[in-house]
């Protein structure tokens, strides 16, 4: 860690989001599944509000609406009335539950409710599955939630048993795009696969004849059980570490080979998927992909010199900084200043193991990071251009220089659930997008104003 | 039709003229019903938000900051200080030893950084239950740095948004008389309860500032701290939004004796009549004074122009848009009334109305000014709200952020209508902007690839 690292106390436009967030995300990625907040009712108001506006969907978050007597009481008793309500109105296959700062810090155990909610409701038909994750908002970010959410969904679902063909995927936060891709992929390399989430139908959904109280799509649940009989999990995230990380899990408790990769976003960390998808099917790359890759290969040779030298901040949650920089790094940008709201610890040794043998010298790389902090760093480190989600808008205008939108969450522009970050298509889409904002900077400057480039 | 709503709740809906009028509100929302609803320190929060020149602090972990980082659309004519999120982000040691440490030095640091004119602090869930002595903290910190440094008691569970009104109209109170009023006209008033989204209260200004009346305080939207300590010297507080700072204008009253009128600046009968109550008020308060008369003149020459200018572009929307059916889902239902009339103007029909937070006189009033077979409901859900959608055949929905995927996702138009929004929606040109906006979504072409759109051939 740098020198340079600023030391407030106070927070400014955090550069990352609540954990119960995250689970709630984590969630809505699994068949009929309908989350839920054990907290006062603010809580789940304000994470649908802001989930809706990246996806423009209807994201129905449930609470357990606790108001001053059950803080002292304990919520118990509204968690149970609500669980009921969410039964009876939804008829959801399962609800996940997270909890929030407030139920944490009054101490409510929900396992223990939940036992006696179990032993209440024995015998009655229909009742949805249940899973629970501890998500106190005062411990980690959003991505805590969510892996932690994904993590609990195994601990508490997935069951044992002969091993079968499925592969485990457990991508981490990522696209709806990116999710559909990845379905995709594994199909087309004939892999039985479940990805766990997977967002690609439910928060990218059809206009609709009837409202659906659930969406269809997400993990099926059975999959989901069946996780423990697999013959291998890929797991992306190399910031991520043992605690929380769903194919630690299952390599434990059922003994499943465990691969761990970065995302793949850019031609290198894409190769490495890939390659492991062909030792894992024991099939070469579909024609399809080395096409692609072919394209992309071409399309990086035509706009090398467009972006070459150009310097970036790069922002947002740590794999995707990771992703995003070795991208950044294979086309000739330099990543100058990494930075993440997130507190792994591992964030410069994971940018250090993608970008080593292209960069020069290792960028800038910060955690626990806000967005005063990120502008403070920005005036000396006079970037051309900045890789995030949009609440860097602000930095980008007041510097000038274009912003490309990754990530989550994308409030100022329409179809943040559509932009594709993974794979050679994905990398062909950002690559395209990173080199047409540095022309088109150059272009509204220029006095001349060339229609050629 | 399908029960939609949970038996809790159905004394919480009202469909007029099929029984005498009764509704239950005001109550807190049902464990598992997803509400629509906030929280207090959202209430708190919205309403102190647009004091441009004050730091705001939350005080707790980072999501209730973070959350509400920049979503007003509240502008501001000169400091831009509201439009930062400022948090102690308060971690798992801080939870377990108490964050006044924390909370102390953040407010120094960020005072010394931003010479702010006061600074609240909000507190939320966590700090509520920790016991962290926030009135104490912000007592030391204000000797220190000479500035009013206010707590703001909007912990999360202690209530629904109303009682975040209510903390933040405690706030502000505190700040209220203590500033130098003698140069104040008599002809004066404080603006109570606009936020200034999309420039709106510069446009009410400029009306007021016509009929030769000052404005002392916007409260508060491009809210300035200065103007608020001296907003007892006011003549009148204008109360618009009512829910959210009726509250302190009673206060004011009681105390300081400001009166205070209700009024809308929604649609052209609410801000016509508006503008003529305030005129009324200063006549009535110095009869025979040629100044108060002058401003009625004032008065009746601006809405006569104002008209005249509006009704024209108006004339081409209510040709398109007479007859299509509307339905109406808002936090307040002060704002609800007036939608009901503007679309009246527009020989539009409401056939749904209903609010996070009204009272019983609020919907009392909504049952005498809406057809009979009108829905009327509190504190409804996205369930109860896609069901009463499709069974009235609604051709426009308008409501705010989280209603909005409800009714595209049904392929019915929407209108934004909360306080995220871009558009001036008050005022005179406001209800031009509002039929276009209206227009522009049920016009829109796009409506004949929705599934909905081959059921009704």
């Amino acid at each position: 860690m740098s020198k340079n690292h600023p030391n407030y106390v106070s927070t400014t436009n955090a550069c990352k989001l609540c954990r119960p967030l995250g689970a709630c995300l984590a969630f809505k990625g699994i068949e009929g599944t309908v989350p839920y907040l054990h907290g006062s009712q603010g809580c789940a108001t304000y994470m649908r509000r802001y989930i809706i506006s990246h996806y423009n969907e209807p994201i129905d978050i449930a609470s357990s609406s606790l108001s001053e007597k059950h803080a002292v009481y304990g919520g118990g008793p509204n968690l149970k009335l609500g669980l009921t309500n969410v039964a009876e109105k939804y008829r959801p296959r399962m609800i996940g539950i997270a909890t929030t700062c407030l139920t944490e810090t009054i101490g409510d155990d929900v396992g223990m409710y939940l036992q006696e909610y179990a032993k209440d409701t024995a015998g009655s038909k229909g009742l949805p599955d249940i899973v629970n994750v501890s998500t106190p908002s005062y411990a980690g970010t959003h991505m805590e939630g969510f892996h932690g959410a994904i993590d609990q969904v195994i601990e508490q679902m997935a069951e044992g048993g002969p091993q079968n063909r499925t592969v485990n995927l457990l991508p981490g936060f990522v696209s709806s795009a990116d999710y559909r891709l990845l379905r995709e992929i594994m199909d087309d390399f004939g892999l039985d696969c479940t990805m766990l989430p997977d967002l690609s139908d439910t928060m990218d959904g059809p206009a609709m004849l009837e409202y659906e109280k659930v969406p269809a799509g997400g993990t099926p649940l059975a999959a989901i059980k069946a996780m423990g009989r697999s013959r291998a999990t890929i797991e992306f995230g190399r910031t991520l570490g043992r605690k929380g990380s769903g194919g630690f899990r299952l390599r434990k408790k059922f003994n499943i080979d465990d691969h761990r990769l970065g995302m793949p976003i850019g031609i290198e960390e894409t190769d490495r998927f890939f390659d492991l998808l062909c030792s894992l099917s024991g099939r070469p790359v579909p024609e399809k992909y080395v096409a692609e890759r072919g394209r992309l290969v071409d399309a990086y040779v035509d706009g090398h010199k467009y972006v070459f030298g150009k310097k970036a901040i790069i922002y947002g949650e740590e794999d995707l900084v990771v992703g995003m920089s070795a991208f950044l790094a294979e086309i000739g940008i330099f990543p100058i200043l990494c930075a993440s709201g997130g507190t792994s610890g591992r964030l410069a040794e994971a940018i250090a193991a993608v970008t080593a043998d292209i960069l020069p010298r290792q960028p800038e790389i910060h955690e626990g990071m806000d967005f005063f902090d990120i502008s403070e760093m920005a005036e000396t480190l006079a970037p051309d251009l900045i890789v995030g989600h949009s609440k860097g808008y602000p930095l980008a205008r007041k510097l000038n220089i274009p912003l490309i939108r990754v990530g989550f969450p994308i409030h100022d522009r329409v179809g943040g659930q559509r932009i594709l970050h993974l794979g050679y298509s994905g990398a062909q889409r950002l690559f395209d997008t990173v080199t047409n904002a540095v022309i088109a900077k150059k272009q509204a400057d220029s006095r001349v104003g060339y229609s050629y480039m | 039709m399908e029960a939609v709503a949970l038996k809790e709740r159905e004394n919480q809906i009202y469909i007029k003229g099929e029984t005498p009028f009764n509704i239950v509100c005001d109550k807190d929302s049902l464990a598992g019903a997803v509400s629509q609803r906030a929280c207090v320190f959202c209430g708190s929060r919205v309403v102190l938000y647009p004091i441009a020149d004050a730091l705001h602090l939350v005080h707790g972990p980072i999501g209730c900051a973070v959350y509400t980082w920049d979503i007003r659309g509240a502008l501001s004519s000169g400091p831009e200080l509201h439009r930062l999120s400022f948090s102690t982000d308060l971690q798992e040691m801080d939870v377990i030893f108490g964050g006044e440490k924390k909370l102390r030095q953040a407010l120094l640091e960020l005072i010394d950084r931003h010479n702010p004119k006061a600074a609240f602090v909000y507190s939320t869930c966590i700090v509520g239950i920790i016991g962290d002595d926030l009135e104490a903290i912000c007592r030391q910190v204000e000797r220190e740095k000479g500035i009013p440094v206010i707590p703001v008691k909007s912990e999360g569970f202690k209530g629904n948004k109303r009682a975040g009104y209510q903390a933040a109209c405690d706030a502000m109170f505190r700040l209220i008389g203590t500033g130098e009023t003698s140069s104040i006209s008599k002809f004066s008033l404080n603006i109570l309860g606009d936020f200034n989204l999309a420039g709106e209260i510069w446009m009410i200004r400029e009306y007021y500032e016509r009929m030769g009346i000052e404005v002392v305080a916007n409260i508060t939207g491009d809210g300035r701290v200065d103007d608020i300590r001296r907003a007892h010297g006011a003549a009148l507080n204008v109360v618009q939004c009512s829910g959210s700072t009726m509250q302190l204008a009673n206060m004011m009253e009681e105390q300081y004796g400001v009166p205070s009128m209700r009024v809308s600046y929604f649609g052209v009968e609410d801000m016509s009549e508006a503008l003529y109550d305030i005129a009324r008020f200063f006549k009535k308060k110095f009869p025979g004074d040629r100044e108060a008369d002058a401003i009625m003149e004032r008065t009746t020459a601006l809405v006569k122009e104002e008209v005249r200018n509006l009704m024209p572009g108006l004339e081409k929307y209510r040709k398109a848009l007479a007859g299509k059916k509307a339905a109406i889902y808002v936090g307040g239902s002060f704002k609800a009334f007036s939608l009901v009339k503007a679309f009246r103007l527009v020989d539009m029909e409401v056939v749904l109305v209903g609010s996070q937070t009204g009272t019983e006189e609020d919907y009392r009033e909504l049952e005498a000014i809406t057809d009979p077979g009108t829905i009327i409901v509190d504190d409804s859900n996205p369930l109860e709200l896609t069901s009463f959608l499709k069974e009235k055949g609604v051709d426009i929905f308008v409501g705010g952020v989280k209603e909005r995927p409800i009714a595209y996702k049904l392929g019915i138009g929407f209108c934004d209508h909360n306080h995220e929004r871009k558009e001036i929606l008050a005022g005179f040109e406001g209800m031009l902007n509002f039929a276009r906006e209206v227009y522009s979504s049920v016009m829109s072409p796009v409506w004949r690839f929705v599934p909905r759109a081959k059921s009704m051939e």
